[in-house]
């Protein structure tokens, strides 16, 4: 074991992984965190909890992530590489380890210009790759970026994003090729709605071999209105939403499209269970966290596994 | 070449609003090829400010020289018997030439003019494209010759990030993914190998100020 957090465990036992998402608060309830999570408890294995997503100011991942831990979940601790140095990020993660997160996963960060401070100064000193190769290094040598030693190395799960349908195309496996090289553990992949591109994108994968390196979980998001799903489409860049699934979701009818979207979420997920080299789903419920029980549910991934 | 753009006239005029004789000096070297800080700018700056202050009834007298460079000390020696006529310096040229001045008049204030923006390319007549943030430690050898730290917003060295969008940057349409661009430029040479290597994190050289003696000069240690 790596780090022996559940969602290693999960994975390790050999277990179709469930993973949520949980945005912390624009302000300081600690109440509106523990809403939402009661929503994931038992639900999932492990619950991402962003880190200042969009580049909008919000409570801090890591403190976010203790609540969690408080209300007996467990947290996957997202890091951006736009809001601090190497430094400050190495200090987090020792923090962030000593009360008990595990997991972590490695991200650049959407560009500051999107948010609320777009003027702000971007950090980026290291980027997401090399953010993977340091938690690596701490954990692995438990020797410090600069080459000191750590007194008891944070042993962290590590995981990072991949996107499997920018262009170019061709490239995308290789950049996940390049994660592993860094050290990633597991990979939540970009929401997917063109299922042919991430067959052929996992397919890729597993002719590399890569897929026996890593643990793959496919990023799942439901659609909750033909809006939102022309917004990915149109306005989110590196999302690819086909027409067909605009089609499908316009052709459910007044009232029934989010419906319609957690039925192709649901198709989606018993696919994922199928297919060779995915090794779990990564739910992703925009501002949803209350209907997670029950896509889980229609999803059958529940109950959840226990592991020691 | 070192480009700049002129900072906003109101701007300009709040910074001199208490001197009377200032004398606005120009550069002639990369401020001027980019059209911002040359002769003929200090004659339009001074025609500017000249009749925004006779509206305000709070006349200025100003002088006007144009140096062939700001940043080399041979050039500034024409200023000293000029200089010491007047209340305040006006500087056209880029942050360099301005410290340069102030450096050499450190008894009057030295104002800057324009807000440097960066080492660029000439695209066409009044059109720059910035390539170099001089960094200290390049890598276009890596990258197709395409610079990540200044290409890329996010500076990434092993790009593209998620946001990359169909050959676009996410906060720009109009801006290439600099990642897209070297992915190709190395396809196209047959290189993409050097780019599945993870570069390691950046030691940054450029976080203090740097000084360079080029090898021939440096005095012979004792």
């Amino acid at each position: 074991m790596k780090s022996g957090s559940n969602l290693e465990k999960v994975l390790e036992a050999g277990h179709f992984a469930f993973t949520g998402e949980l945005g912390p608060p624009r302000g300081t309830s600690a109440d509106h965190v523990r809403e939402k999570a009661a929503y994931l408890k038992g639900n999932v294995d492990a619950v991402n909890i962003t880190d200042n997503q969009t580049a909008v100011v919000r409570m801090a991942s890591w403190a976010a992530s203790l609540i969690l831990i408080q209300e007996g979940l467990e947290p996957n601790f997202q890091m951006v590489c736009r809001d601090r140095n190497r430094l400050a990020m190495q200090s987090d993660i020792l923090g962030a380890y000593a009360h008990g997160i595990h997991n972590m996963l490695c991200l650049s960060g959407d560009h500051q210009k999107f948010g609320d401070h777009p003027n702000s100064k971007g950090v980026f000193d290291i980027d997401s790759m090399q953010l993977i190769s340091m938690v690596k290094r701490m954990r692995d040598e438990g020797k410090f970026l600069g080459g000191a030693e750590i007194e008891e190395p944070p042993k962290i799960f590590i995981g990072a994003a991949a996107n499997p349908f920018a262009e170019p195309f061709e490239w995308r496996v290789h950049r996940l090729a390049k994660k592993i090289e860094a050290g990633v553990d597991f990979i939540q992949t970009q929401c997917i709605y063109n299922m042919e591109k991430f067959r052929e994108w996992i397919r890729q994968a597993n002719d590399m071999g890569l897929t026996e390196k890593v643990y793959i979980l496919a990023g799942v998001t439901p659609m909750k209105s033909v809006g939102m799903a022309r917004y990915m489409k149109a306005k989110v860049p590196g999302m690819d939403v086909p027409d067909e699934v605009i089609k499908r979701l316009q052709g459910a009818g007044k009232g029934k499209v989010a419906e319609e979207g957690i039925k192709f979420a649901c198709e989606q997920i018993e696919e994922f269970k199928e297919m060779k080299g995915v090794a779990g789903v990564h739910l992703m419920a925009i501002e949803w966290e209350h209907r997670v029980p029950e896509i889980a549910e229609r999803a059958k991934v529940l109950p959840r596994p226990e592991v020691d | 070449m070192i480009v700049a753009k002129r900072k906003p006239f109101e701007e300009i005029k709040n910074l001199l609003k208490d001197y009377k004789k200032v004398l606005n000096v120009g550069c002639g070297t990369c401020v001027a090829v980019c059209l911002v800080g040359g002769e003929k700018e200090v004659d339009v700056l001074n025609a500017e400010l000249d009749m925004a202050r006779k509206l305000e009834d709070n006349p200025i007298e100003l002088g006007a020289c144009t140096v062939e460079r700001q940043c080399d000390r041979e050039y500034l020696a024409e200023l000293d018997d000029k200089v010491k006529d007047y209340d305040a310096v006006l500087s056209m040229a880029c942050g360099v030439g301005v410290q340069f001045l102030a450096e050499r008049f450190p008894d009057i204030p030295v104002f800057p003019a324009v807000d440097t923006s960066g080492l660029a390319v000439n695209q066409a007549v009044g059109w720059y494209e910035e390539r170099c943030r001089s960094c200290s430690s390049c890598v276009l050898g890596l990258t197709g010759g395409i610079c990540p730290v200044t290409m890329c917003a996010k500076g990434l060295y092993n790009g593209p990030c998620g946001g990359t969008n169909n050959g676009s940057c996410e906060v720009d349409i109009d801006q290439p993914c600099a990642w897209y661009m070297i992915y190709e430029r190395l396809q196209r040479q047959g290189r993409l190998d050097v780019i599945k290597q993870l570069h390691q994190a950046v030691e940054w050289q450029n976080q203090v100020p740097r000084t360079l003696i080029q090898p021939g000069y440096k005095k012979p240690e004792e």
